[in-house]
């Protein structure tokens, strides 16, 4: 048993095998109480697919469990790489389908292009772009910019307006959806449940695309901080370079780390903030705890909240009326 | 002429609260705090602002101190029109 000292020392330390116990009945319970037979999980290369696929074959064994590699042309071709290597590692079953068709029959590029052009007039063929958040931790509102390159790589950001703005997000969107639907088409054909790769930190923020990446039958390790994500991932055997990488969304096509796109800060210090605000630690710990002012402390619990506002219809189910 | 206060308090009942009447948007009440809007709603409001008034809200004046209430946006409009209305004269 841990002492009182270690606890406190590092409050986000895990115990590794407990938890993969845990996980590993409750993927169990899941299939039998959805009477499946086993799971599917979209592999990324990033450490959370990574970790459910080991989790799900730990509990179920590989052969029960189907990993799709679901890229599309503005895809990183690293990350697929990552993706084959987890699998590999893992000795999971794969298929890989290539999203490219489907997204374009949408026109998930060409409404994302519109309304990126409204933006920037001359962005076309060969430009990138990404959308940045930012604000609350300088005591703003949270407000976007949209980042593009040029062929030539000359960077241009401004300031999204509402209209832009959503239509950029609604378009990428199509992208975790069709995924999902790729998913669920699996799990229908193999009669499997679908596994949900969220983490603590996603899932808390509203990091997700409310019925794409967001859906799934089970979530395996949305209570888990990142930093016991990466723990678990170590004790699993997902493949170093899998560790190494630095998280991303690969969902625009400039490189894009989550921590420039949605959280406000590194995910070790994001996953201290989450878990003191829970604690009801006051803003001074925190500031203490990972370097900062008093101020910057607050204002990073106050951006915490703040997502977790915008973000909660994410979370909610269809209303009923009359209560039903 | 209505006041800015009441002008905004228009847009927010009809296009945030769906004209429903149970919540109270007083001028000194924080919209955030009220649930009324989020980093989206902020947009919003910012386009209205910007539509309405004819005014540039900077990056650095997306703050609660000019837009968390009817009372604080009123007082930001003021300012920014002044600032306007200056420099066309200078």
């Amino acid at each position: 048993m841990r002492s009182r000292e270690q606890t406190e020392a590092d409050p986000l330390a895990l115990d590794c095998a407990r938890a993969q116990r845990e996980i590993a009945e409750s993927i169990k319970e899941a299939i039998v109480r959805f009477r499946r037979r086993g799971a599917v999980v979209a592999v990324s290369g990033g450490v959370d697919s990574a970790v459910c696929c080991a989790l799900a074959a730990r509990a179920l064994g590989s052969e029960r469990v189907l990993a799709l590699l679901l890229p599309e042309r503005e895809s990183s071709a690293d990350s697929e790489r990552l993706a084959r290597k987890v699998v590999a590692a893992l000795g999971v079953p794969f298929e890989r389908h290539d999203i490219t068709a489907a997204l374009e029959a949408m026109g998930c590029y060409a409404r994302r292009d519109e309304a990126v052009r409204a933006v920037v007039p001359e962005y076309g063929p060969g430009w990138r772009n990404k959308i940045t958040i930012s604000g609350g931790l300088v005591g703003q509102f949270n407000h976007f910019h949209l980042v593009t390159a040029s062929p030539d790589g000359t960077r241009m950001e401004r300031r999204l307006g509402l209209k832009e703005y959503l239509q950029i997000v609604a378009a990428t969107n199509f992208k975790q959806r069709t995924r999902k639907i790729m998913e669920y088409y699996h799990a229908d054909r193999l009669h499997y449940v679908v596994i949900g790769t969220p983490n603590k930190l996603e899932y808390d923020q509203g990091f997700f695309v409310k019925n794409g990446d967001g859906a799934a039958d089970i979530k395996p390790i949305a209570h888990l901080y990142k930093s016991q994500v990466y723990a678990l991932a170590r004790d699993l055997g997902v493949p170093d370079e899998v560790l190494a990488a630095t998280p991303t969304s690969d969902t625009y096509t400039l490189p894009q780390e989550q921590e420039s796109f949605y959280f406000a800060l590194p995910y070790r210090e994001l996953d201290t903030a989450i878990l003191y605000l829970e604690k009801g630690r006051p803003a001074s710990d925190l500031a203490r705890a990972i370097g900062v002012d008093d101020v910057t402390a607050a204002r990073i619990y106050a951006d915490i909240c703040a997502k977790r506002r915008t973000t909660r219809y994410l979370h909610e189910p269809a209303i009923l009326v009359g209560g039903a | 002429m209505s006041s800015v206060k009441n002008q905004v308090r228009d847009y927010i009942m009809d296009n945030f609260l769906m004209g429903l009447r149970d919540v109270i948007v007083t001028d000194q009440a924080s919209l955030l705090d009220l649930g009324i809007i989020d980093s989206t709603g902020v947009i919003e409001l910012i386009s209205f602002l910007e539509e309405t008034y004819g005014i540039r809200v900077e990056d650095a004046e997306i703050v609660p101190d000019n837009l968390d209430s009817l009372e604080a946006i009123e007082r930001y409009v003021a300012r920014k029109t002044f600032e306007s209305a200056s420099s066309l004269t200078a």
